[in-house]
Formats: structure tokens, sequence, C-alpha cells
């Protein structure tokens, strides 16, 4: 088994098909326990990674150990340790939610006692309880992303891989999902986790692979990617009335752009930036509805280091 | 992998496609309605002994139940988005395509068995080696959902497609395997054919089983049969892992 504290470890991963490298000689560790976020914008490669990490696709080149297990000697060991979450990844719609689970920890080998606990607790924490007996082609879109998570974490993987869990889904079905995420990972289960919502990747990884061209263009944790790539800071204001955001413009001040009510200021000093404001706020008898200084963000180093911004 | 796990995947695997397929109302009116117009087409208004017609026509169906909705499972799959899925449990593509062959046996023996009790029960037929028939229809079941399998290995999420490329591929079989001309009345590239085609052995060891007589030794037929349901098997685990991609 594994002695290091690598619950995913890829080496020099490599997969072509026809004469495009979808990904090319990718590596990297994510350690046990780590939420693990892997982005990239469309194209990059994502989902090839992912495929072949959870047993789907064979690389042409390369490793990969799954808590210490060889993926491509013992495949069927490595994917019991793994719940799956994939990009289309549809449960069957023909089977209710309850045959769904129930077919999935048969694959497993779970006993069909453990299999009735498992589904009952899930359908209830993932409130689709009262809808066990209908056939999932009756649900919603959240719906049918409920049960695939619960066919996931029915065998209670120590790693989950997810790609874009959160992709098109209703605020509380996302609430829901991110919930599941951390109360899985709180329990010790490692995630790796695919999205494009650089947001959602900044609230819940420790540490974000960015790829693109199907390598990979950087790794760490998200503050310092963010600080790596942008000194900047903003602020952002809104008054009570309306003000012309050229009067803004001050020697820390740079720059100002609209975002519907309120007013976006890019400084290098938001101390002196903020005092400047309140002060013109109090000369013009303006009233502040609304300040809050925002940081580096890291779209912004998703975009410098993947070309969006070329 | 293990031999439980291995042989665990392939049952569940079988059940589930049985379940979501094969117990849909259409696939088992087909199953049943098709050997019913294969008779009334071939037998009913035409001067034919029964005898020499009836072995070719369960063989017939047989070969068209067994080998009807293997073709489409992959192609259903890929394009419900459950492909990708079944692909992340613990299994393996072989176990998933002995699963679906499986599946298919036990559709092609249940029809198959319904056909010859109602030969028996209404057209007197006799079967005259029951040991033999079992054994052929489960080899037969098992080459010809194997077959069925294959032909889905092109899978993209057209099930369209390859219901046309299944419909070619079969039809002409059932011309050249000894059913409307018998085995012994075949010459020179039409025995050749004949001997090409996987259903000639079926259809002359049912020969063998319900009048006693067959064109080849027995051994050479079930040979024939196991010889077709291995390659049938192994071209599909090849051809499967090759366009694994198409269509995810």
């Amino acid at each position: 088994m594994n002695d290091d504290n690598s619950a995913v470890k890829a080496s020099n991963l490599t997969k072509s098909f026809g004469s495009v490298v979808a990904v090319d000689g990718v590596s990297f560790n994510v350690n046990k326990g780590e939420i693990f976020g892997f982005l990239g914008p469309n194209g990059a490669g994502k989902t090839t990674t992912v495929r072949m990490l959870t047993g789907i696709l064979t690389p042409d080149k390369g490793n990969i150990m799954i808590d210490g297990i060889d993926l491509r000697k013992n495949s069927i060991q490595a994917k019991m340790r793994t719940g799956v979450i994939p990009e289309i990844g549809n449960v069957y719609v023909d089977l209710t939610a309850k045959q769904n689970l129930s077919l999935t920890g048969r694959y497993y080998g779970l006993p069909k006692n453990i299999i009735e606990k498992k589904t009952e607790e899930l359908l209830k924490n993932l409130g689709i309880y009262e809808r066990r007996n209908d056939q999932v082609r009756t649900f919603s879109k959240g719906m049918k992303q409920r049960i695939s998570i619960a066919c996931a974490i029915i065998h209670e993987p120590p790693i989950l891989f997810l790609d874009e869990p959160t992709e098109g889904l209703d605020v509380q079905s996302k609430r829901l999902i991110v919930d599941i995420i951390y109360r899985m990972n709180k329990q010790g289960c490692t995630v790796f986790l695919t999205t494009h919502d650089i947001e959602e990747a900044n609230k819940l990884c420790e540490r974000v692979c960015i790829i693109n061209k199907g390598k990979i263009v950087a790794m760490d944790r998200p503050e310092k990617l963010k600080s790596t790539f942008d000194k900047t800071q903003s602020i952002e204001v809104s008054f009570d009335h309306k003000i012309d955001e050229k009067s803004l413009l001050y020697d820390s001040i740079f720059k100002v752009e609209i975002f519907g009510d309120k007013l976006r200021l890019y400084t290098n000093n938001p101390d002196k930036a903020v005092k400047y404001l309140v002060a013109l706020a109090q000369e013009k008898g303006i009233g502040i509805l609304s300040l809050t200084t925002c940081g580096p963000s890291l779209e912004e180093a998703f975009i410098r280091l993947t070309g969006g911004g070329e | 992998m293990s031999t439980p796990i291995f042989i665990r995947s392939i049952i569940i695997t079988a059940e589930k496609n049985i379940r979501i397929y094969y117990k849909k109302p259409p696939v088992i009116i087909f199953g049943l309605l098709f050997p019913l117009f294969m008779f009334l087409s071939f037998y009913i208004g035409r001067k034919i002994d029964l005898a020499i017609f009836f072995p070719g026509f369960v063989a017939m169906t047989l070969f068209f139940t067994a080998s009807s909705v293997g073709p489409l499972i992959t192609p259903w799959e890929k394009q419900a988005g459950t492909y990708e899925r079944l692909l992340s449990y613990p299994v393996t593509v072989s176990t998933i395509i002995l699963g679906d062959a499986l599946a298919g046996l036990i559709f092609g023996v249940l029809i198959t068995t319904i056909v010859l009790i109602s030969g028996v029960i209404f057209l007197n037929i006799a079967i005259v080696n029951f040991l033999l028939m079992l054994i052929a229809i489960l080899l037969g079941c098992f080459c010809f959902a194997a077959l069925g399998v294959l032909l889905a290995s092109p899978s993209s999420r057209a099930p369209s497609n390859i219901m046309m490329l299944s419909t070619l591929i079969r039809f002409p079989l059932i011309f050249i395997s000894g059913i409307f001309i018998p085995l012994q009345e075949l010459e020179g590239t039409g025995l050749i054919l004949s001997y090409l085609s996987p259903l000639t052995y079926l259809v002359d060891t049912f020969h063998a089983c319900l009048s006693g007589t067959s064109t080849l030794p027995i051994w050479a037929d079930l040979c024939g049969l196991i010889f077709f349901a291995y390659v049938f098997v192994s071209a599909a685990n090849l051809l499967h892992k090759r366009n694994l991609a198409k269509g995810l």
C-alpha cells in the first residue's frame, strides 16, 4: 500500500487522439485529505486527465498511482478506492433512484443490508428520499446530479473525483454538493475537483493546478497564485448618488469601472484610496452605501496563465 | 482481477441490461412476434417439408433474438451518458462485453425455448436429442449474443448507424447458412460461403437434434460455434477498447 502521503500520483501522463496531443507529460501529486482543484479552459485536457485518473481511458505514456495502487496493473483494486462523478456521468434514467444506488453498491461489492442502509441515509441527506421509487427520468437536473453524487459515495471511497459537479445547477443543488464535498473531506476523503468555476475552486481548494493546452502551467495554493500574478487590489464602492467616475481618479486610484450600481476602483494602495473616498464623500455630502476591498483574484491569475487575456 | 469480482461484474452488467434494455415491452413483443412473422413468411403457403424447415427456422429465431439488442446497448449508453459512469465502476471492458453477451444469451434462450415448445405442442415437432439441443441453444445464443456485442464496437452516439450495420451483416447470413437450401444441396462458392457463416453450424446441429441427421459431424458443428464465439468475443474486446473514447 501507500507509505507516502500521496492519494493520487500522476507521472508524465500523455494521451493523444490521432494527431492531437490532449495531455502532454502531466505530473502532479494530490496529498491525502486534500481538496485539489484542477482548472483549465475548455479543451485544455482536464476531462482527458480525469478520465485517465479514474481508469476510463488508458494513458499512452505515464503512470498513475491511486492510494499506492498502480492503476494500469491493478485497475479494479484502484477503482474500488475511488468514487467518480464524471462530466457526463448520467445515472440510468430508466431505473429509480433506489435502483441506481443499489446497482452501484453491487458493483462495489457491498452487502445487501449495507446497500439498503446507505441508500436510505444518502437519499435522506440529499433530500430525495420521498422520490426514491420514482424513475430518474422524472427528476430535475439538480436531482439527477444528487443521485450521481450518491452513487459516487455509497461505498465511502477514500478518494473522490468530481468533474464539473456544479455545472449548470441551481443555487440549492450547488450548495448541497459543496456541503457534501466539505463533509466528505472532513471525514478524511481526498477530493479531486475539476471545475470551470474559479470562485468555487478558490473557496474549496487547498491547492489548485492549472492546465492549458495539455500542459500544467501552474500548481500552488490559490492565495499564492493570486499574489504571484496580480499585485493590484480593488475597492468596490456604492454611493447613494450617481457620481462621475472620472472624478474618482486620484494618484493611488488608476482605473475605475462601473459594475451595476457599484464602482470598482483599482489601486496599489488600498489604505490611501479608502481614506480618499471617505474624504471625498464627506466633502461632497454623498452617502456611502457599501465599501468592500477586494484582493487580487484567482480568475486574473487563471486568465494570465492560460493566455485568455491576450 | 480476481475471479469472484470478474464474475460478479459480468452478472451485474447482464442484470442491468435485462432490466433496462430487454424488459421493455417492445423488445419482448418483437422477440415473440419476429419468429411468428418469419414462420408465416417462409412456411405458410409453400410446400416445404416441416422437418427440413423447422431446424433452420429455430436457428434463425435464435440468431436474430440473441443478437438483436446487443448491438444497441453501447450506443444507447453512450448517447445517454451512462457509459462513462459504467467504466468508472470497478469493471473492465471485458466484463462489460461478457455482461452484454450474457444478457443476449438469456434473451435468446428464453425466446428460442418458447418457439421450440410451441413447435412441439402445435406442430408435433419431436426433439430426438435433448442434451445436444440444450448445448446447441446455449452455445448458439452465446455465439450470436457475442456477434451482437461485436456489432456495437464501432460505437458512436448514434444507435441508428449501428442498427443499419447490424441489419447489413445479419440478414445476408440467413441466405447462406443452409436454412432455405439444405447444406447437402450446396456446392462451389455457395458451399464455401456457408462454411464462413456461424449460423450454418447451428442449423446443422439443430437438424441433428430434431431429425437425428446432420451434414457435418456434430463435433465439427460444435467446434465451429465455439470457434466463432471465441472470434466474436476477442474481436469485440479489441475493437471496444480501441473505440472506447468515441462518443464518450
